[in-house]
């Protein structure tokens, strides 16, 4: 690692504050940055340390859903929403593993959006709303492309809003070495209007899957899916799958998470 | 150099240390406390896990300055101070739960941490609580086999 600064601060202010100057980075559990950091991929002058700051901590629930400080940790998580949206709590309990999802926080995955993590699929099929110090972003605005968001320089996400749908699942297959998503499906119904985000697959990172949208509003049943698959050539080919075989996974995973959905 | 006091196996540490310093570098080389492994340093392998406030992390992706004032636990801290082995310990031991042993100070402190969460841990849940803890010389049966027998159930 390149040498830098580090400060901790206990309130958001100070937190803004210290990441005016443009060379410094947010750090949050650091199970993506750090990593990131030893290969010297990257060289801030100071790491600012999101993760005492009581305002980016906690879950609560209210009309619109649940709000997710953007700190929370995956393991928190997957306690906290386990009565409320238990098919993103379940998501939250299979990142990475239990040391990983001890660190790791919903809104240092959103803010990086690799193009396999887990959060990017259930923030986009659940409509959720990314709340910054300066503005609130939509779901579909915020995720441009892979390691790509609307964040500007200096901006960074304190909650997340999430609508809770009648019913939902998320189902992934787990690259063995990683255990990030090869393919990951998150699918909710909220009262008819289906959504389906892919993660994993897609070229340009996260996407909603129209077609499946569609067929599922019709009657939402795993049979409803049979034939289709998303065009091959939208999807990422590398050395740990092809792309139309993740065009394929795809299809599986998503008939799988209906399915899951359907049984709780 | 900015100064960080962190509180492991319950004595406190005070040091200078530059700001990227890793709390398994902290560990190892300003501590001394080698029973803290560093097998891959791309967090994968969990042969660094130890415990920060009593949750289980991988030391070599945590910063020591960003652990200032926390409580850490390493395997040199699991057995009580007259070298009595721990029941996870001694079930590593009496299950033949160990071959290099270089995986087993991240096996232990992750044994340690499940049974902390759930106290009869299923079959499968031990080997889910296990996926960031690599072992490759056992193929993990008398790893599993003793975090079982280690809760108290029969194997």
């Amino acid at each position: 690692m390149y040498a830098f600064d580090f400060v901790k601060p206990t309130d958001l202010k100070s937190a803004l504050a210290a990441l005016e100057d443009p060379e410094a980075l947010p750090l949050s559990g650091g199970q993506t940055l750090i990593p990131t950091l030893k290969q010297r991929l990257a060289s801030p002058s100071c790491l600012v340390s999101l993760t005492a700051i009581p305002e980016l901590q906690g879950v609560c629930q209210s009309a619109e859903g649940l709000s997710i400080g953007a700190a929370t940790t995956h393991a928190e998580l997957s306690r906290a929403a386990a009565a409320a949206y238990p098919a993103l709590a379940r998501l939250a309990g299979q990142i990475g593993d239990p040391a990983v999802r001890h660190r790791g926080t919903i809104g240092g995955s959103l803010a990086n959006n690799d193009p396999s993590a887990c959060y990017p699929s259930a923030a986009l099929a659940s409509g959720a709303v990314m709340v910054t110090p300066r503005r609130e972003i939509a779901a579909e605005d915020y995720f441009q492309g892979m390691f790509t968001t609307a964040l500007e320089e200096g901006e960074i996400l304190t909650m997340l809003r999430f609508p809770i749908p009648t019913r939902a699942a998320y189902v992934k297959f787990a690259q063995p070495a990683s255990r990030f998503a090869l393919v990951g499906v998150f699918v909710a119904d909220f009262e008819g209007d289906v959504r389906v985000a892919v993660t994993g697959a897609g070229a340009e990172g996260v996407f909603r899957w129209a077609e499946a949208e569609a067929a599922l509003a019709e009657g939402f049943d795993p049979q409803a899916l049979t034939p289709l698959a998303p065009p091959e050539q939208e999807m990422i080919a590398d050395l740990h799958a092809s792309a139309d075989y993740r065009a394929h996974l795809v299809g599986v995973m998503t008939r799988r998470a209906v399915l899951a959905a359907i049984t709780g | 150099m900015p100064e960080v006091t962190i509180h492991v196996n319950g004595q406190s540490h005070t040091a200078e240390i530059e700001a990227r310093t890793l709390l398994s570098t902290f560990l190892r080389e300003d501590l001394r406390l080698t029973g803290t492994h560093i097998g891959c340093d791309t967090s994968q392998c969990g042969a660094c896990a130890v415990h920060v406030d009593g949750v289980l992390v991988k030391s070599c992706a945590v910063l020591a300055m960003d652990v200032d004032g926390a409580a850490v636990t390493t395997i040199e801290g699991i057995a009580a101070p007259d070298g009595t082995l721990s029941p996870v310990q001694q079930a590593f031991k009496d299950h033949h739960g160990l071959q290099c042993g270089f995986c087993t100070p991240g096996m232990i402190m992750a044994a340690t941490a499940l049974l902390a969460e759930t106290a009869k841990p299923s079959e499968a849940q031990v080997r889910h609580y296990l996926e960031g803890n690599l072992c490759r010389c056992t193929g993990y049966h008398n790893i599993v086999k003793a975090i079982l027998a280690a809760s108290g159930q029969a194997v």
